[in-house]
């Protein structure tokens, strides 16, 4: 039987309305999105009078119509129908088998399908429609027909698909053992295990020595354990470093373990300190970082990836990525609690119109589509989404999608320790052939003829009864240990966990989404919202009993045993048998030769001689670049409210609309206490330096953090490198240089690394061609607030207060916005250098000079320069402001107007200074020795800026707000 | 005295109920939570409490339009009990998704009784799921809108466009049964947006039954408890209580007062 639910025509579709304008806007056709409508396709006999039972309790009487087996037929248009791939599970379907049983009837499946009915369009602007907006192929199918389309062709249901594949031998062994080296390619290459030459001969050594050939779950076991996602090989690896300074002079240098010796490294300098020697509870170890928040409570915060899926399907890909986070932090210790998301991503030009390469999905819609994933998941979970970033590049048309959760946890919970004897549970979905080969997946390219099993959707309805399961598990007590089921699926969790015990599985006792799977994928699937918990039998029954309250699965797999060995059987039937020894420990180390050259800053005089333009449009041309523009179109469409925590939101000011620089949470209601977060990210820096890239995103994080109240000393941050291929050595140079200055800055401002990420095969692939993204180094930051009393927000306040320019300006206007906009290139000019004595001293000043209470309003000063920074301060507070250029404290190198206007030096700040507290904000900053000064007031509603040549800028600050608002609007 | 008890009922999806069991303690009720699944079984009785809420999220993934399931759950496995504990005069409020769920059962506005649907929520005239904070002009002569002229909260939510036909719309102004209507800063009714989130009709965005003892509101009182959620307490001088606690205060002296 299949139901029909469309909207009556007296209501309005919004659906249809949304077709409408991208098929005009997005693909420039004229054709006409006439209807849409979903059709239920429920597999089940029921009478007429129950299907009409079932058809009015899932339609909408007020809005909507139903029909029931109704032909699929409209007169002289054409009819499109839009599913999931049968091998993909749609969350929709759960939802009607729930209602149907309410209802007291039966259903075995149902399938989902959307239906389009679409007039005035030739057959192949239907193909484009089809393709361009409707169907996702790496996800979907679709078909359509002239006036009528077949649905029957459509109901191929996941069962069906996997019985029909040939039965196969279900467990089968792969010769490797006498393989030559080349086989040896050969194999990894087949079966996307993504393992060098050297590692699959360290496999092949274990197995002559044990005298037979590895079956397909153990050599796909090791494949993950051992990849680039769950080893971090690069970042761990001994490294030759060639470098080559400006004038071509080498050195060389010996690396022996890249992370240890930078991230680690400043984290166990910090750790020392008095500052954190209490404060830091688990870091680099667990799913997530840790920190202490109050005398009962800790903060576990991650941030993933993940790029690759979702440049294949932006909207499961984000989605997932999302999903996968919130169990990183459900998984941290015994668990905590999610309490803000934040979620920062990298994306080529929304209005690209060059020729994509095969493949590649337009950078408008992959946009929307993560948004939409990132919206539907983060929103449905209930946790909020409170900050964020956009960056566009075109060089990011394979995209960057960093997802971020922090959790909270009581003191107790931070540990976690499984013991031999307790039962391996898993808590959540079931698992099905969906996403297999993710982590080592994320070690290619992308390419044309990548597999969509990859790719999978997310169920958040799934993860929230899961999470609701396990908080209350976890404050009753009932297990010894929790990870996520991520990469990797069982292999991964269960192998991580038993490390130092051993585990016996029996896959058959695993819930299977559908029938056909091979033991192997069953122990490799990634399916989401899966948890492996650790459990002493005697508490398996008030597990069961919670799990069954919150409608989520449960199933015992399996235990922990002293034997250091791994065993998977399938009723009894050997799958794997791994020594965790060598599972862990056999990887061998690989060497790798990286190499740097360091660029010849170039002469800035191009800057110099731009200098005296239309000052009042180039700064409204900034405000309108898609970096700076306002996000306010992706920032609503998430909840940043839910929890009722959110006491600093993304949008801020007089109307609500202003960019914040930190967002903050306060997790237990009533307290004094406060958690920001923030993030900088600055890939064009790169370009030049780098360096002094990773550096400034360090300084840009902090220095949102420090504008809003926040303290350096009580702020910890996290690393996401996301590089191209690093295979080779020019690119693992710069990875290198971003490593050696995140342990140079951290270490010198104080701020522990906690937890990080790496992504190292950021390219698109195509037609021969590589298209390689800039070196992308994201830093978050999250701090602990001890007095909400003491946040600032970026809003000018008053009429009449001073306005003060914290820090040094120079001549930097590398990599700056204003070169891209004055096309001048990014390599023109020197990136942003950082003094980190002197730029600790000002972050000291600035939290000295809001925690006396003399601050009104506090900017960061980042992308566009002094000049935005004015500009968004105003108009978020909508007063305007009167200022001179020449109280802004430099260094006196080659500054005219311009390059004080527009220049991307670090570390500076504009404050809003009560009036009548000038002299005591004056006292903080020279107290903490650091250049400043007083360079107007607010006043009005015009940004007045008066240079050497007199006014430079003189607009409305309307005007500026418009321009800033109408870029990323659809 | 006897302390007032609230419910507040969740599902698969809801994910609001923490805040909202707060809002009434902060009120000064007791609020106990229940999974509709507890209730379904009966080891949790809707008649031990005076108050019942419906709190927001996205229940059973708002899959078939927002709410539709668990309305589809409680009108067809709670049936009786919630009959039982409208018609005795006991206070329910469905706030956000919890609205959207007693809207599509018929619990509200109920003109021609019980479990028949007179109206609903659907998408919002953008298109898109919203999170913004909204003005609202009150009829303060309910239960839950005592004392209240005008007041300020967040809407989260991409199905909150109130529709019904004429008819009902012609009933619920005579009775006067909507509670709260989108406004501008001044206090001004609109329909223009963003005033106006969802292009509701009439503005709408709280109604309630006949009897004054059901009411479902889309915006969010239990996310404005404390000046500090206020989105410009930064810039503002306000009052440290946030202007939502005072529908949960209202329903807490009125259960206090008549139903204990």
């Amino acid at each position: 039987m299949w139901i029909e639910i469309k909207t009556k025509e007296t209501s309005k579709d919004v659906r249809k309305e949304g077709l409408q304008q991208a098929i005009n806007e997005d693909l420039c056709l004229k054709a006409e999105a006439a209807e849409t409508s979903d059709i239920y396709v429920i597999q089940g006999s029921y009478s007429t009078k129950e299907a009409e039972n079932i058809a009015k309790a899932m339609s909408d009487q007020i809005v909507q119509q139903f029909g029931i087996n109704n032909q699929l037929y409209s007169k002289g248009a054409w009819v499109v129908i839009v599913r999931y791939k049968p091998q993909i599970t749609d969350p929709v379907e759960q939802s009607i088998l729930k209602l149907v049983e309410d209802t007291g009837l039966a259903a075995e499946s149902a399938t989902i399908m959307q239906k389009y009915i679409i007039k005035n369009a030739t057959e192949e602007q239907i193909k484009a429609i089809c393709e361009g907006l409707l169907a996702n192929e790496n996800t979907q199918q679709y078909g359509y027909g002239f006036e009528t389309v077949n649905v029957k062709a459509f109901l191929t249901t996941a069962a069906t698909a996997a019985a029909a594949e040939k039965e196969e031998e279900l467990v089968s062994t792969i010769k490797i053992t006498r393989a030559s080296d080349r086989e040896l390619e050969r194999i990894s290459k087949e079966n996307t295990l993504s393992l060098t030459l050297e590692e699959m001969k360290a496999i092949q050594a274990h197995f002559k020595k044990l005298r037979r050939e590895p079956t397909d779950a153990e050599l796909e076991t090791v494949a993950q354990t051992w990849s680039e996602h769950c080893k971090h090989k690069t970042f761990n690896s001994q490294m030759e470093l060639e470098l080559y300074d400006s004038s071509g002079k080498k050195t060389t240098e010996t690396i022996s373990n890249l992370f240890r010796e930078t991230i680690v490294a400043a984290t166990s300098n910090i750790a020392k300190r008095k500052e954190w020697k209490n404060n830091l509870v688990s870091v680099f170890k667990d799913n997530a970082g840790i920190i202490k928040f109050d005398e009962e409570n800790c903060i576990a915060f991650k941030v993933e990836t993940h790029n690759h899926p979702s440049a294949l399907d932006p909207y499961g890909g984000a989605a997932t990525g999302i999903g996968g986070v919130i169990r990183d932090v459900l998984g941290a210790g015994l668990g905590a609690k999610p309490i803000f998301s934040t979620d920062v991503f990298c994306f080529a030009n929304p209005n690209y119109n060059e020729k994509l390469p095969k493949g590649v999905l337009h950078p408008k819609r992959t946009f929307k589509g993560v948004v939409s994933g990132v919206r539907d998941y983060g929103n449905r979970m209930g946790i909020p989404t409170i900050n964020g970033s956009i960056t566009f590049h075109n060089s990011y048309l394979a995209p960057l999608v960093y997802c971020g959760t922090a959790g909270i946890m009581p003191r107790w919970a931070v540990k976690k320790s499984p013991k031999p004897g307790d039962l391996i549970v898993v808590v959540g979905g079931k698992t099905g052939k969906d996403g297999l080969h993710g982590a080592t997946f994320s070690s290619t390219e992308l390419n044309e003829g990548l597999t969509t099993s990859v790719v999978q959707i997310g169920n958040a309805i799934e993860e929230k009864k899961m999470l609701d399961a396990i908080l209350e598990a976890r404050d009753r007590k009932l297990y010894n240990a929790i990870t996520d089921c991520g990469a990797g699926g069982f292999s991964s969790a269960v192998g991580e966990m038993g490390k130092n015990l051993g585990a016996d599985v029996e896959l058959s006792q695993v819930p299977l989404k559908h029938g056909g799977m091979k033991p192997w994928e069953i122990w490799l699937s990634e399916s989401q919202e899966r948890m492996v918990v650790s459990v002493p039998e005697k508490n398996l029954q008030k597990l069961r009993e919670i799990c069954e309250k919150e409608g989520t699965g449960i199933a015992v797999i399996g235990s922990f045993t002293a034997t250091k060995k791994l065993i998977v059987k399938q009723k009894s039937r050997t799958v794997a048998e791994l020594d965790m020894g060598f599972l862990h420990n056999g990887l061998p180390k690989q060497k790798r030769k990286a190499v740097y050259r360091e660029m010849k800053a170039k002469n800035s005089a191009q800057q110099r001689q731009k200098s005296g333009g239309n000052n009042n449009e180039i700064l409204k041309k900034l405000l309108a670049m898609p970096s700076i523009a306002s996000k306010e179109w992706v920032i609503r469409q998430y909840d940043h409210e839910v929890q009722a925590n959110t006491i600093i939101k993304p949008l801020t000011g007089a109307a609500n609309d202003g960019p914040s620089d930190a967002s903050v949470v306060r997790p237990v209601s009533g307290s004094r206490k406060g958690i920001a977060v923030a993030n900088g990210i600055n890939p064009r820096y790169g370009i030049i330096s780098p360096y002094w890239m990773a550096a400034a995103a360090i300084d840009e994080a902090l220095r949102n953090i420090v504008a809003t109240g926040g303290r350096i000393s009580k702020t910890a941050i996290l690393d996401n490198f996301c590089w191209a291929n690093t295979d080779e050595p020019e690119r693992l140079g710069t990875l290198v240089m971003a490593a050696k200055a995140c342990k140079d800055f951290a270490t010198a401002y104080g701020t522990p690394f906690i937890s990080g990420k790496d992504s190292l095969h950021n390219e698109v692939f195509s037609d021969g061609k590589r298209i390689p993204i800039l070196d992308t180094l994201l830093i978050s930051a999250v701090a602990v607030i001890d007095d909400i009393e003491n946040i600032v927000t970026m809003d000018v306040k008053k009429e009449g207060s001073s306005l003060y320019l914290i820090g040094e300006t120079k001549n930097e206007m590398g990599g700056s916005h204003y070169s891209e906009l004055a096309g001048l290139g990014l390599k023109e000019g020197n990136a942003p250098t950082i003094d980190a004595a002197k730029s600790k001293a000002t972050f000291t000043a600035v939290e000295e000079a809001i925690k006396g209470k003399t601050v009104l309003a506090c900017h960061d000063v980042s992308e566009g320069g002094i000049a935005v920074a004015l500009a968004e301060m105003c108009f978020a507070g909508e007063i305007g402001a009167d200022v001179e250029l020449r109280n802004v404290p430099h260094n006196g190198d080659a500054i005219n107007d311009t390059v004080v206007l527009f220049s991307e030096s670090q570390t500076r700040f504009v404050a809003e200074v009560e009036k009548g507290k000038e002299a005591m904000f004056e006292d903080a900053m020279k107290k903490c020795g650091c250049s400043y000064g007083m360079i107007g007031k607010t006043k009005g509603k015009r940004l007045v800026i008066s240079g050497s040549a007199g006014k430079i800028i003189d607009t409305n600050i309307k005007e500026l707000k418009d321009a800033w608002q109408g870029t990323l609007k659809w | 005295m006897k302390q007032v008890r609230t419910l507040v009922i969740r599902a698969a999806g809801t994910n609001c109920n923490n805040e909202t069991a707060r809002a009434f303690e902060l009120a000064g009720a007791q609020a106990d939570q229940a999974h509709i699944n507890e209730l379904i079984k009966g080891s949790k009785k809707l008649q031990d409490y005076q108050m019942l809420a419906i709190p927001g999220g996205f229940s059973y993934g708002d899959d078939l339009g927002s709410g539709k399931v668990l309305a589809n759950q409680l009108t067809l496995k709670l049936r009786q009990q919630l009959e039982d504990f409208v018609n005795s005069g006991k206070l329910t409020i469905g706030i956000c998704n919890g609205f959207q769920v007693i809207i599509k059962m018929g619990l509200l506005p109920a003109l021609n009784g019980l479990y028949v649907q007179n109206a609903t929520l659907t998408n919002n005239g953008s298109g898109k799921f919203e999170d913004r904070w909204v003005w609202m002009k009150a009829e303060n002569n309910s239960i839950f809108t005592r004392g209240i002229r005008r007041i300020y909260l967040p809407v989260n939510h991409g199905e909150g466009k109130f529709v019904a036909n004429a008819e009902v719309i012609r009933q619920l102004q005579k009775e006067r049964l909507v509670k709260l209507k989108y406004c501008d800063e001044k206090g001004n009714e609109t329909m223009q947006y963003p005033y106006n989130p969802n292009n509701s009709m009439l503005g709408i965005a709280a109604v309630t039954n006949k009897e004054g003892n059901v009411f479902g509101m889309m915006p969010h009182p239990e996310k404005f408890v404390t000046k500090y959620t206020h989105p410009r307490w930064t810039r503002e001088e306000l009052p440290e209580e946030g202007e939502g606690l005072k529908i949960f205060r209202n329903m807490v002296e009125y259960a206090d007062k008549e139903l204990v």
